[in-house]
Formats: structure tokens, sequence, C-alpha cells
């Protein structure tokens, strides 16, 4: 580097403090938040949420909301002093040195314009002329590695998938070649595969411009894979700062230590025991700290930490923690106990719900979309099913078929051994109570008029037919179960945090001792801590009840810990479906095989991705022959396109439907493997 | 998974919810259009509870012997032709439209809710069928059907001006009302309420009716103030309220042919029918405005 690269820095933050005003007091939200990212280096920034990331991001560009101000401290961008710049100075900033991608690419985009006047207007702002700018907007968008730039012009934002208007929003970013370029979550709400490309391609550019990058996840995965330097936000403060091996590999604050500890990852699994979590909750807002900031949570503080904040220590090569102890940091004491008696599946005894040739097929538009095609899973007592796909690929029918919310085109279910009716209206209540659901969100699932016990009593009523004093002793019960105190059965759901709420949406589903709960992703909407908790939670439930799972996840690390075995569906087929470990471990289907290397591992390393091109087809017009062939990495030929392979056992317990020989994939694979 | 840009509540602690409300309340209690709007409203329904017994003569029958009289000292707002004093007859108007206008207001409500409630819960072929005819019967101006109505009924009492009306903003607030319920039966409880057993009356009073409340309350306040003004209309063409009421727009339709000789007969009633309708929208507008927030 030369002398240039010195000079000036993309981004200085110097002990930057922000306060929100609510209800006229003034809140701290970042605490003396001081770093700096060096010229063309991307820094990643990870926190959970209410940690302060985005607060930061706003913050740098200026975009505080109206009740938020920086109350001290400096932000420089390129030498400019962000702070003091007025009006027109501001706007020029804005439209010339910093650029900022947000988690959700369809509303960054304005709706009712086309997408090539759009990216044309980033370049229009900076004063270059109409027809020029379309021209470039058309190479920005070839830049961005979308194909067939000229006929993308011409859509609206709604005709794009996710992944391309993430692509045309990178695409306007990068228009003013600014100095620094600001991603707040920018994958959060993609598909794994598409996570991986987008994530590839602003790698690719970034070494191709050298542009500096500030990069917000509460992915630690993704941050390792982007970043070089990461800083770890908690309440507001900077706890930890260094590179991003060394900060992953070698913790050195005890926040850290617990939010690697949260995560399931290297193959870990429910029968190795439970996961740790971080206990307690993360400050209010504006409550005035002594110490340090993590004090509260953490097993290792003592008296001191509690009335004497640490400085930020330097341990070696720019590697920062703000802990007094930070050499032991790493011995932080476990919170739970990792031993857990989880019984043996018996696969032997009659499986409790069989799907059996289970197709539905939607009418839309005229079109048939065909979501499941001859799908046939068994869930045996105690024992939990992941499963795991691209979004489209039809997890949500299947698992809306079994609870009769969709009617089955043809084929069906049977619990124990019965024929279950259709629809959910025509079952009988035992049958409503044997099959019970954990939604996503928390917020949606739960109303939020009704309390806690209101909830949970009516459900008691509902499906295990008792009420009045019997009930309310099941109440607490149940509640004891998943933790929740007796305080929180008075409150509304607005008064709870996520992880409480998904607490009282696992009650809910167990008030009538179900047999199988279906969990839609569960986790996904809550912090690592909290999901964390959560998945122990249902592995307890699991082991002390005996009760089944059908789990739908996007997190492979989540799925592979919870799963005894795993069902991968593509565009609404089974394509693999075996144990956990040898669904991950291989060989596997040659999509699976993709879904696994997408996703970004803290661990890094690993294989190389393998590359799936283009979009997942449509389920109105399925390929001919195996469905995936036309995104395979592995396509033999001719046979792949006339012939769909049928789902066979080729191991014990390992289905797959692959024209290739499972040796062969085995070969290959391992080829693949020892090449990375 | 971002944090939200606005503090969120904090995890735990309890009062929130409460909280909440009561800044709601201060909120209103802060707005000047809610202060200013209420004291109106509450001055004329003192009014109208008082009637008579407060006025400085009697409002209905003619007791003094000066016949259209401006207004002075004595007759602060005039009297009219038959000798009546206008200022008691103002004050003892406001009963009939302060009757008339909030029971026709409560009834489209209910009505109204009901029907959104049920269209936008079950949709399918009955939702299309009511919305068409609904968006059918919007087409038609207010005052022509509900002249027709009257008409058809043939009779003329308090009772059938406040049917007629509760019949014809109930497809309104019924439109209003489905279309906050699509949006809340997408959520994931009501699937919930569906796979414990719970029929569709109870997911759709209990569970669904409560988070529709707040546009039904905002909607509700809008079509009061229309309602005054739509009774003030069908009394002045005749097909309202009808004499011997002291109503405002009764006033008005029998004294406006004499307009240029005693204005005051007309315009202090008209000028009581506007503070009303202007009162109760400067009140549903800060509800509005903080219920939206």
């Amino acid at each position: 580097m030369t002398t240039t690269a010195i000079a000036t820095a993309a981004l200085e933050l110097h002990d930057l403090d922000v306060v929100y005003r609510v209800r006229g007091n003034d809140r701290q939200v970042l605490r003396g938040v001081s770093f700096e990212i060096g010229s063309g280096e991307s820094y990643g920034l990870v926190g959970e949420s209410g940690c302060g990331k985005s607060t930061a991001a706003l913050a740098i560009v200026r975009y505080l909301p109206r009740n938020g101000r920086v109350s001290s401290g400096a932000v420089s961008v390129a030498g400019t002093d962000a702070l003091a710049l007025r009006g027109g100075a501001l706007r020029e900033f804005h439209a010339r040195k910093v650029s900022m991608v947000y988690q959700n690419p369809g509303s960054a985009l304005n709706p009712s314009m086309r997408v090539g006047d759009q990216v044309a207007e980033a370049f229009t702002v900076l004063g270059i002329p109409k027809g020029e700018a379309t021209d470039r907007a058309q190479a920005a968008l070839a830049r961005v590695q979308i194909a067939d730039p000229g006929s993308v012009m011409n859509r609206y934002p709604h005709q794009l998938s996710g992944g391309m208007q993430q692509r045309a929003v990178i695409a306007m970013a990068l228009a003013k070649d600014p100095a620094l370029l600001i991603l707040d979550e920018p994958t959060t709400g993609l598909d794994a595969t598409v996570e991986a490309e987008v994530l590839d391609l602003v790698a690719q550019l970034q070494s191709e411009l050298s542009t500096s990058v500030l990069f917000i996840s509460h992915n630690l995965g993704v941050i390792s894979k982007m970043c070089s330097r990461v800083g770890v936000l908690y309440a507001g403060r900077l706890v930890e700062e260094g590179p991003v091996e060394t900060v992953l590999q070698d913790p050195r604050h005890p926040y850290t230590v617990g939010l690697l500890r949260c995560i399931p990852r290297g193959g870990v699994r429910k029968d190795h025991g439970r996961l740790d979590t971080i206990p307690g909750f993360l400050p209010s807002l504006g409550v005035e700290l002594s110490g340090c900031v993590f004090a509260e949570r953490c097993a290792l503080a003592d008296e001191r930490c509690h009335t004497e904040e640490p400085p930020l220590f330097d341990i070696r090569n720019g590697h920062e923690s703000r802990c007094w102890y930070h050499e032991r940091a790493r011995e932080l004491p476990r919170v739970e106990a990792a031993d857990l008696d989880l019984p043996a599946v018996d696969r032997s005894e009659p499986a409790l719900v069989c799907l059996e040739g289970c197709t539905k097929v939607f009418r839309q538009r005229g079109h048939d979309v065909h979501a499941l095609t001859d799908v046939n899973v068994s869930i045996w007592p105690g024992e939990t099913l992941g499963l795991v796909g691209e979004s489209g690929s039809g997890k949500t029918t299947l698992a809306r078929t079994l609870l009769g919310i969709v009617p089955a085109t043809s084929g069906g279910a049977t619990l124990a051994g019965r024929e279950l009716p259709p629809r959910y209206q025509k079952r009988s209540r035992a049958d409503l109570r044997a099959i019970q659901i954990v939604f996503q969100n928390p917020d949606s699932a739960l109303n939020r008029r009704h309390s806690v016990q209101r909830i949970l009593l009516r459900s008691l009523k509902k499906l295990a037919g008792i009420r009045g004093k019997v009930a309310e002793q099941r109440m607490s019960e149940l509640a004891q179960r998943v933790r929740l105190t007796e305080r929180t059965l008075t409150q509304k759901p607005v008064q709870l945090s996520g992880g409480l709420k998904q607490r009282v949406a696992i009650a809910r589903a167990f008030a009538g001792d179900p047999q199988l709960v279906v969990c839609d992703e569960p986790t996904s909407a809550l912090d690592v801590s909290v999901q964390a908790a959560i998945l122990n939670l249902l592995v307890e439930l699991q082991a002390e009840k005996q009760v089944s799972y059908l789990f739908i996840s996007h997190d492979l690390g989540v799925v592979r810990y919870i799963s005894d075995r795993i069902a991968v569906l593509y565009l609404g087929r089974v394509q693999e479906l075996g144990p956990a470990d040898v669904v991950f471990n291989g060989p596997h289907h040659p999509y699976t095989e993709a879904l696994l290397s997408a996703v970004p591992t803290i661990d890094g390393g690993g294989r190389d991705r393998i590359k799936l091109e283009g979009d997942i087809p449509s389920a109105a017009s399925p390929p001919t022959g195996c469905v995936f062939h036309t995104r395979c990495p592995r396509f033999l030929g001719d046979i792949c396109v006339e012939q769909e392979p049928p789902l066979v056992e080729v191991e014990d317990g390992h289905q797959m439907r692959c024209h290739i020989p499972i040796e062969e994939l085995r070969v290959l694979q391992a080829m693949e493997t020892a090449r990375a | 998974m971002t944090d939200l840009a606005v503090p969120a509540p904090a995890p735990a602690p309890g009062s929130e919810a409460r909280a909440a409300r009561k800044e709601r309340l201060a909120l209103l209690l802060r707005s000047p259009s809610f202060i200013l709007g209420s004291i109106v409203i509450l001055f004329w329904v003192a009014c109208a509870i008082l009637g008579g017994r407060v006025t400085p003569y009697d409002p209905l029958f003619d007791q003094t012997p000066d016949l259209g009289v401006p207004p002075s000292s004595e007759y602060w707002f005039g009297t009219d032709r038959l000798g009546r004093d206008v200022f008691s007859r103002v004050i003892a108007g406001s009963r009939d439209i302060l009757l008339v206008a909030p029971l026709a207001t409560l009834l489209a409500t209910v009505f109204g809710t009901a029907l959104g409630l049920t269209t936008g819960y079950f949709r399918g072929i009955a939702d299309d069928t009511v919305s068409r005819v609904i968006d059918a019967v919007l087409a038609i101006p207010l005052i022509v059907l509900a002249v027709t109505v009257v008409s058809a009924l043939g009779n003329r009492s308090v009772w059938s001006v406040t049917i007629v009306i509760a019949a014809v903003f109930s497809p309104i607030i019924a439109r209003t009302v489905r279309a906050s319920v699509l949006g809340e039966a997408q959520l994931d409880y009501v699937e919930a309420a569906r796979l414990r057993g719970e029929r569709s009356p109870y997911v759709m009073f209990v569970e669904v009716l409560p988070n529709v409340m707040p546009p039904i309350l905002v909607e509700a306040t809008v079509r009061l103030g229309y309602a005054i003004f739509a009774v003030a209309t069908l009394t002045f063409i005749g097909f309202g309220l009808q004499p011997p009421s002291a109503d405002w727009a009764v006033q008005i339709a029998d004294n406006y042919p004499f307009l240029s000789d005693q204005w005051w007969t007309v315009l202090f009633p008209a000028i009581a029918i506007s503070s009303l309708v202007v009162a109760v929208n400067l009140v549903s507008d800060a509800i509005q405005q903080v219920l939206e927030r």
C-alpha cells in the first residue's frame, strides 16, 4: 500500500455517544464507540438485536430518527467530519461518499419505478446526463451479475426475485464509487443459496473496486466469510475487536464466548447435550451502568466488574477486549448443564405419523402449481424430522397438509395408523390436540389483545377439555415447564421479549399433550442466545414427553442439532431422506451438497462453494426428468432430462433421488473435500 | 433481525402496555383540537339534557308578544315570526339531533362491523357478492338513497330517519372493517385458534374483533359527523324530523323563506349545526391521530 492508504481511513468513529429521546428522557444507545475502517478494508459489526448496530450505521450516514442524536464524539468518513455537515454539503455527502444497503431490498426499491430508471437515478444525481446514465445503469446491472440486464431495466421491482432486487440495490449503492459502503444485514431475508451468491458478489466487487465496507450482521458465519476485522457490540459498547479469525477462534470477552457457544455448529447434535445460553436480558435502554455493561449476565463477574468499567485491553495484533478478566474469558462457566437424557427412537415400532403419496396441486391463474409431488415420510414417536429446502420447495405446504389447513389433492396422512381427515374442520378433538404447531413469528402467533393466561387457559379448555381450578393448576405447571414466571401470565404479548413470546407459543402447543408438534422456523426470528434457550426447551420437552417434531428451518446448523432424520425438499419432491449425520456427512444428493456448501461457517475454510445456477424453477412448469437437472452441478446428460430418478434406499435408512450411484457420489464428493 | 431505529420495548419490564395506554390518553388530553371539540360537544349535550328547563322562554310555543324582533338584550338571538325566542329554540334544538345521529351511527357501526367481519373473515363468493352490492349502493348519492327509502317507508318518524341513516352508513363501515379484517385474518394466531377447534364466530368476535377496534372507533366518530349532517339535510328537505320539534334544521327549513327580513332565525341554528359537526370532526381527527400513530 502506498501513502494514500495511511493518510485517510475510510471511516473513523471516535467516542461516539448516541441517545434517543423517549418520553422526555434521553436514553443512551451507543456508549463511546470507537473504531476505524482502513481504506479497502471490510469491517464487521456483530451483536444481538438492540445492541446498537443499526444505530451506529444510521449515525454514520446522519439518518438517525428524529428522536435520536449524537450527544458526543466524532464521525469522519474519508477525512470529512460527517457530523458537521449541513444542507447542501450533507446532500453532497450522501450523493458521493457513502452508500447504504438495507436488509429488505423489496422496501428499498420504489415499487412504481422501473428498475432501470431507479438505477439510472443513482447516476443522474452525480450530474451525469440522462442518456449516459441509462447506459451506465445497464452496465452497473451487468456488473452485479444480473443476467440479461437489458430486459431487467424495463421491469418493476416486484417482478424480480429477492436476490435480484438486492443485486439492483447493490448496483445503485456502487454507482457513486463510494468511500464507504454500509451493508446492514443485506442477506438476512434471503435463502441460503441466494445469500451465498450475493455474498460472493459483494466480496468480488469489493476486491475489484477496493471499496471500504462496514458489514452489519447478527450472523457470525457471514461476518467470518466477509470481513477481515470484526467489532462485537453489546448494549451500545464495543466490547471486543480484532481480526476475524482471532476473535472467533480465540474470543477474549465473555459475551463473545457466550455468543459463540450458543450457536449449534461443528456437527453438534441434541444427543451431545444442551446448548449453552447467555442468561438474563440486555439491560434496558438508558439504564445507567456503572461497571462493565455485560456484568449482569456474566458468570465471571465479580465486585470490580459491577463498579468499575474495564478499559480496552490490548491483547495482541490489534485484538482488544473490554474485560478485566480477558485472560480467563474462555473459561466462562457453562450456564446450562450439558447432560440430557434422550431416550433413543425405536423405529421397530409403528410410526406415529405417515404421509403417504401426498400430492398437492394448487390452481393458480389457470396454471397447476405442483406444491407437493408424491411425498412419503414417516415420523416415529419421540423423533424429530428436519425439513430443509429453499423457499418454494414445499416445506410449509407439507406442514400445512399434515395440520389439515391445506387438504392434499391425493394421498394423505395417518396418525397412529388411523386415517386423518384431510381438513382440520373434520378432525376430532383428539386429532387436533395430537398435532399442534409453533409458528415462526411469535408476534403474529399470539393475539396481542389477550393476556398470556387467557391464551393458555383457552387452549387447555379446547385441547385438554379442562377448566376452572384444574385448568389453572395445569397452566401453572405448563408455565413452569416452559420457564415462564407467574408474573408473565398476567401480561400481554407486547410486554414480553421475543424469547418469552415463543415460550408462550410453545406452552400453548403443549396444552393438550400433543404427539407431534410442527415447528415452522421457530427460532429464525430470535437472537442466537434466545434461539439456544428455545432449542434446549424443545429438546427437554421431547426427552420428557416423547413428543415428535416436524422441524422446518433454513438454518442447517439448527436442523442438524435438533433432528434425528432430515428430509431435503426440492420443488415439492423429497430428494434425500436419512439420518441427520448421514445427510450432513455424505455422500449427499447433489442438491443437498450445494445447500450445505452455500452456508458460511464460523470456522471458515471448508470446501469451495458449489454454485447453483439461477433461481428455483417455477412449480407451475417444473423441469422434465429430474426436477433438479436445470441447476445440478453434477448433471449427467440426457438421462437426467428425460427420466425422473426414483427415491430409492441407497444405504440403510438413507433414501435418495439421483441417477448417480451412491458409490460414485461418495468418490466425487470425497475428491471435493480433499481438494479443499 | 436488525435493531429498530426507534428503540423497541425493553424486555421484561412490566407496565409497558399500561404506560402506552396512559400515554395515549395524555396525548389526547394534550391535543387542542380534542379539547376544543369535546367542550363544544359537551355543551350541546348539556343543552339537550336540560333543554326547556334552562331557556329564558319556552322553546316550542309562542309566548312572547314580539314577532320577528331582531337580536336585543331581551331576546339575544331575536324572535321568529311566531314570536318564539330563537335563543331558547337553539338551546333546545340540540335534543333530537343528538338522539338520532348517535343512535344511527351506533346501529350502523354494529351492523357494519358484523357485516365487514363476516365478509372479511370468510372471503369467497359471499364476500364478492356482498362487496359488489355495497359498491353499487355506495355509487348512489346518499341523499337520493335516503329520500327513496324514507318515501318507501312512508312514515316520517324519528325512528325511520334513524334506521335510514343507519342503513345507508352500514356498508361504508362494513367496507372499512372488512379491509382491516383481511389483514388481521392472515395472522398466525387466527390459524392457531382454528387448529385448537374454535368455531368461526368465536374466532371472529373474540380473537379478531378486539384487534380491529381502533379503525372501527375512528370510522364511527367520522360517521357521527356525517350522520349529524345527514339528519340535518333530510330534515331540511322535509324528510327528517318534523315540527313541532325545535330541531335546528326544522328551524332553518321554517324560516329560510324569510331570510332577507329575519336573518337571525336562520343564522343561529345554522351556526349551531356547524359547530356540532366541526366539533365531532375535531374529536375524530384527534382520536385518529393518536390511534394510528
